[in-house]
């Protein structure tokens, strides 16, 4: 498992590979949105945990149609599929790993974006501690979603109408842990069910991926 | 599991694709040393068959008789990554099969692969990316070989160089089930024609979870 998550991310590095699409475009977002809203800071302040955790949800879900995709495509979901590691354990390995190239990064700059987007500075550990809490459980979810329709040329479309439902619940405790922490309010509640939420996903959703990937390998 | 005399059983297997069933009736036995080549017209079901004892989709009706672990498939397509080096490749196998270091040198040097071993994969032509891909199997370490089609795109020279690694490998007491159209030089291989097993002609089995994926 190590060995597929190493080479997962020596992949993700390499031409073509993705690994910063999800981060520039979180940032593209971020630049944007004071154009489109106009730069008054109170505004900025008052919308920014929520731009930022829409920002951080969709450039999770542009690189998660590869996840399982390009080893189909040339082959190595099977051969994974006959290895010795179980399919639960590559599925797992397949969501730390696109966790590693996209929420990851993305947690680690957010305090910048936030800047960017006039975040109070009492919001920013809060900030940091949302994302950090709550992006495992998108690329577990997404994980599912990409062996759903791993068999499927152009799965994009389908994989994030199944997967932004399973989302939202993670968006409102997240954006709601980042937006008390910068108005100074308690935040223990949607904390503790964003971890919830994200402790069930870690624990289900490498089975449920492994049994789609079974079903789409026949 | 199979007993000690033979490495794989297949008994009255029968095998569908996309819920239809292409053959019935299949049993053979591979006992370690032996070499079985499956023929048979395109379609008649030879990929589903090996997909089916590789462990990859479930039988229509039958028994497949293996050790657990015992079986290294290679498919039509190489599972090769192409920014990846040829040894970084063999190196990723080897790491997922639990086998050791040397064991990438043994399978570069048996495929003729020394001299390429630094190139990424995406700069190989057709048939060294095969070669690869068939050198992933002395990687394995796994003692039955299933293998679809291994011979495409490959020239003389690397058929005879297949041919030897299979002989190679059936001697130190594995062996070989193979599916492929050519005559791969493999002078003592048994023959199974699939065609004698073609199912029947029949509705397709309608309903189950399958359709959804269909």
């Amino acid at each position: 498992m190590i060995a597929l998550i190493r080479r997962d991310l020596a992949l993700a590095v390499r031409a073509g590979g993705g690994f910063g699409l999800g981060l520039a475009f979180a940032l593209i977002v971020v630049v944007l949105v004071p154009f489109g809203v106009g730069p008054e800071t109170g505004v900025l302040a008052r919308i920014a945990p929520g731009i930022l955790w829409v920002a951080a949800l969709l450039a999770c879900l542009l690189t998660l149609d590869r996840m399982f995709a390009l080893d189909r495509e040339d082959g190595s979901l099977d051969l994974l599929a006959t290895a010795p590691v179980p399919l639960e354990g590559v599925a797992a390995a397949k969501a730390l790993a696109h966790w590693l190239t996209t929420g990851l990064p993305l947690t680690l700059i957010s305090p910048v974006l936030g800047i960017l987007l006039s975040l109070p500075p009492a919001g920013q550990p809060w900030l940091v501690v949302s994302l950090a809490v709550g992006t495992p459980a998108l690329s577990a979810i997404g994980a599912f979603g990409a062996a759903l329709t791993v068999g499927m040329k152009r799965g994009g479309l389908l994989l994030s109408l199944l997967v932004l439902p399973f989302y939202v619940p993670t968006l409102i405790f997240g954006a709601e842990v980042a937006g008390r922490g910068a108005a100074g309010l308690t935040l223990a509640t949607p904390l503790a069910l964003g971890g919830g939420i994200t402790l069930a996903c870690l624990g289900l959703m490498p089975f449920a991926a492994a049994a789609a990937l079974r079903v789409n390998l026949r | 599991m199979a007993d000690a005399a033979s490495h794989l059983e297949v008994a009255d297997l029968a095998v569908a694709r996309g819920g239809v069933p292409v053959l019935e009736g299949v049993s053979f036995a591979l006992a370690p040393g032996s070499v079985l080549v499956l023929k048979g017209p395109n379609g008649v079901g030879k990929t589903t068959l090996l997909r089916t004892i590789a462990g990859l989709q479930p039988p229509l009706a039958g028994r497949i008789a293996a050790a657990e672990g015992a079986i290294a498939y290679a498919g039509h397509a190489d599972g090769v990554k192409a920014t990846m080096s040829v040894t970084e490749n063999l190196v990723f196998w080897a790491e997922i099969f639990g086998t050791g270091r040397d064991r990438v040198a043994e399978a570069l040097d048996g495929f003729d692969l020394t001299l390429l071993a630094a190139r990424p994969a995406q700069m190989l032509s057709a048939g060294q990316r095969r070669r690869l891909g068939l050198a992933r199997l002395l990687v394995t370490g796994r003692p039955v070989w299933v293998l679809d089609e291994p011979t495409v795109s490959l020239d003389v020279a690397s058929v005879a160089m297949f041919a030897a690694a299979i002989r190679r490998h059936a001697a130190a007491g594995g062996a070989a089930l193979l599916a492929t159209h050519v005559d791969a030089g493999l002078g003592t291989a048994a023959e199974l024609d699939l065609s004698a097993f073609r199912a029947a002609p029949r509705a397709r089995i309608a309903g189950g979870f399958d359709e959804a994926f269909a």
